[in-house]
């Protein structure tokens, strides 16, 4: 059993927060990942992107081939169409629905939402309104993980929980707990959506 | 038994530095390296130890501490990314002809695709040119289990040993077990004479160099990282340098056998008998074809031999599943099309950032000056090249905004201008700077100064607090070194400054000083 997730969003988003609490969850379930990012000039507001491979078996390829991803996890709109060479046809997209426009040309909203939604399994909210509800505008990551929490099968949601406290337990209390309400909000909302 | 870490490829060989007896790491940051040397500045035991780890002024000040720390016979590691090999390559060559007394690596972090960097260069021509053995992981595992092996083959020959490690593996997390701990060595300074590159030393030296390398094919040949595998059919032998191997097993192709490739000199008999067993060899490498041109040489021009260079493998860019799964016979396949409402992002400064505002200010002034040349250097402000500010018009290597200004000025060019941050400045812009003094060249020259190596991620800066000091110190005319601060309500008094040092005939500096603004935050966290 496999999961290939494709992490994307803007730099400064905190795309690889959510690289280490799955990568947490997944060690502390005894299963075999890689994750692959990219550091320096592309995270100065650009596009940034990581391959996240997680299964049961010894894991090869550092990155995911085309045509083979499970999940795209979008922090931004837009950034979830630019992997669209690596979803699997059966694969899900797991975004958030509202644009950073940090570009001079960036595409008209209402066609990019509905592009987004003409593909064949969309979950889209907007992440960050939920965060600033969960008291923590900067947890926005965490409720988009929150929304892919039961796709992703090889982890659990507790087993997602328990990481979120681990990796944010050194920034105190408060943190963990905005960052679990964060989690809980985006479960609830992919929830909503799929009913 | 301790549970497996994750760790990047980058923490895989800190972490088993400071497990193999590590006294010193020596660096300066540059992507995709740049986490080593944090790794063992974090680490509690390095710390505890006093393991050396502050960073150097350059790659080339590095690897001469490292071999002076090699020379009083503790093992040291000296890391960088790819283009550091260039600046390094005299020092780096020469340890080879003295050889060394403790253990050391030199690890160079190669960026194929240019992720964050100005070429591709592969640093295995280094290895080979120095005629020292090189190790290539193809995974964190691997790349721990290097380092224990590289310290000890170096210290058993007394020669440095290269590691090269690519993006994808320096920058990609998996599971890693330790190995044994090792003490440091104690302290033991050489009395060899070899230490002094006299000609009649270095040529003694030098044969010696040459009559190590039957040891070191030997100790290919035999490695435990260069497995054979045959299949008994005939078809296709596949040469899987590092990484590559990954991709390879991935795709699972028919062949008639597998040579994972990672410790070098290249094995000569392993390679001559997967020929035997196959119809062609494919050699699939990360980089340059490196491996590819010296199997033609064994193998002879009667044997097919297939790369990057026939095309096979597409002749520039990293490896990827897609690119390998092509040329192995076992292409994947996509099923959407590329998006409809898609545009390129790329990266730009921060806002609030200070470099913006000495765009924004020199904008303005040389909009006055048709004729001027910006010339520009490697960091954050290279991207006041692309829009909004297009202020650029060169970016080449460490050093060079300096140096080509002056070189443009003694041609005849006026304005001649260079932006150069603070870190690349005390790197390999102090030099530079003097030649422009000697011959009081009619150049200004900004610092944008950040008070960090701020695009690596804000490390120290060697120079911070000094520049002043140290432009004047080269002989700068005190009166044309100024200070001013990048925000954006003193644009008009930057404008000014740089508008009447352009006027100045002679060599001015103009220190644009705030600190990095993603450096301030991080800053402020802490103190809350």
């Amino acid at each position: 059993m496999k999961k290939d997730i494709i992490l994307c969003g803007v730099g400064g988003q905190g795309i690889l927060s959510i690289a280490t609490v799955i990568g947490e969850a997944a060690t502390a379930s005894g299963l075999h990942l890689k994750q692959a990012e990219v550091h320096g000039m592309s995270q100065r507001g650009g596009d940034v992107e990581s391959d996240l491979r997680l299964s049961t078996e010894p894991v090869n390829s550092d990155l995911i081939a085309q045509g083979t991803a499970d999940i795209i996890l979008s922090m931004e709109p837009m950034e979830a169409l630019r992997y669209l060479k690596y979803l699997a046809p059966d694969g899900a997209v797991i975004t958030a629905s509202e644009p950073l426009v940090n570009i001079p040309d960036y595409p008209d909203h209402e066609a990019l939402l509905s592009e987004l939604q003409a593909l064949p399994d969309v979950t889209m909210c907007d992440i960050g309104s939920l965060a600033l509800e969960s008291g923590n505008a900067r947890s926005a990551n965490m409720v988009l993980l929150g929304m892919a929490a039961s796709r992703i099968g090889l982890v659990t949601p507790d087993g997602l929980r328990e990481a979120i406290a681990r990796v944010f337990s050194a920034k105190g209390e408060k943190v963990v707990e905005a960052n679990l309400s964060a989690f809980d909000m985006g479960m609830a909302a992919a929830e909503r959506r799929t009913a | 038994m301790e549970a497996k870490r994750l760790l990047l490829g980058d923490e895989a060989v800190a972490l088993a530095a400071i497990d193999s007896g590590l006294s010193g790491v020596y660096a300066y940051p540059g992507t995709p390296s740049t986490e080593i040397t944090e790794f063992i500045q974090k680490d509690s035991s390095a710390r505890e130890r006093g393991v050396h780890s502050r960073w150097c002024t350059n790659e080339k000040t590095a690897m001469e501490a490292a071999l002076g720390m090699s020379y009083a016979g503790k093992r040291a590691l000296v890391c960088m990314k790819h283009v550091g090999m260039n600046v390094c390559a005299d020092p780096f060559i020469n340890s080879a002809v003295t050889g060394v007394s403790g253990g050391l690596i030199v690890l160079a972090a190669d960026d194929p695709s240019m992720h964050s960097s100005q070429n591709e260069q592969d640093s295995r021509f280094y290895g080979n040119f120095a005629m020292i053995p090189m190790f290539e992981p193809s995974n964190q595992q691997e790349a721990y289990d290097m380092v224990g092996s590289a310290f000890n083959l170096s210290e058993e020959l007394h020669v440095p040993v290269m590691m090269r490690l690519v993006t994808r593996l320096a920058h990609s997390r998996a599971e890693v077990e330790r190995g044994t701990l090792r003490e440091e060595n104690r302290l033991d300074p050489s009395n060899d004479r070899g230490w002094i590159l006299l000609p009649a030393i270095a040529r003694k030296q030098y044969l010696k160099l040459i009559d190590k390398q039957p040891l070191m094919l030997g100790e290919s040949e035999s490695s435990p990282f260069n497995a054979l595998t045959l299949t008994g059919e005939k078809g296709t032998g596949i040469i899987a340098c590092g990484i590559a191997y990954n991709y390879v097993k991935e795709a699972g192709p028919e062949v008639s056998g597998i040579l994972k490739l990672s410790h070098y000199p290249l094995p000569q008999e392993k390679i001559r008998a997967l020929a035997a067993a196959s119809d062609k060899i494919l050699v699939i490498e990360d980089g340059q074809p490196f491996v590819e041109h010296e199997v033609r040489a064994i193998l002879g021009t009667g044997y097919p031999v297939e790369g990057r260079l026939t095309g096979t493998l597409p002749r520039t860019g990293e490896l990827t599943p897609d690119s390998v799964g092509r040329a192995v016979g076992k292409p994947n396949f996509r099923h959407f099309p590329d998006a409809l409402n898609m545009a390129p992002r790329p990266p730009q400064l921060c806002p609030g950032c200070g470099h913006r505002d000495v765009y924004t200010a020199l904008n303005e002034v040389i909009a006055d000056y048709p004729e001027a040349r910006v010339f520009g250097d490697i960091g954050c402000y290279t991207l006041g090249a692309l829009p909004p500010f297009r202020t650029l018009s060169s970016c080449v290597d460490m050093g060079a905004s300096i140096t080509m200004a002056k070189g443009a000025a003694d041609a005849g060019l006026y304005p001649a201008i260079a932006v150069i941050g603070d870190s690349t400045f005390t790197h390999s812009g102090m030099t530079g700077l003097l030649d422009a003094v000697n011959e009081n060249a009619d150049v200004t020259i900004l610092i944008s100064d950040n008070l960090t190596t701020a695009m690596t991620g804000g490390q120290d800066s060697a120079g911070t607090s000094k520049y002043e000091g140290i432009c004047i110190g080269l002989g700068v005319d005190p009166s044309h070194v100024k200070v001013v601060v990048p925000l954006s309500a003193k644009i008009a008094e930057i404008r000014e400054t740089i508008r009447r040092e352009i006027a100045y005939h002679g060599v001015s500096v103009i220190i644009a000083r705030r600190e990095c603004i993603q450096s301030l935050k991080r800053h402020n966290a802490r103190k809350s």
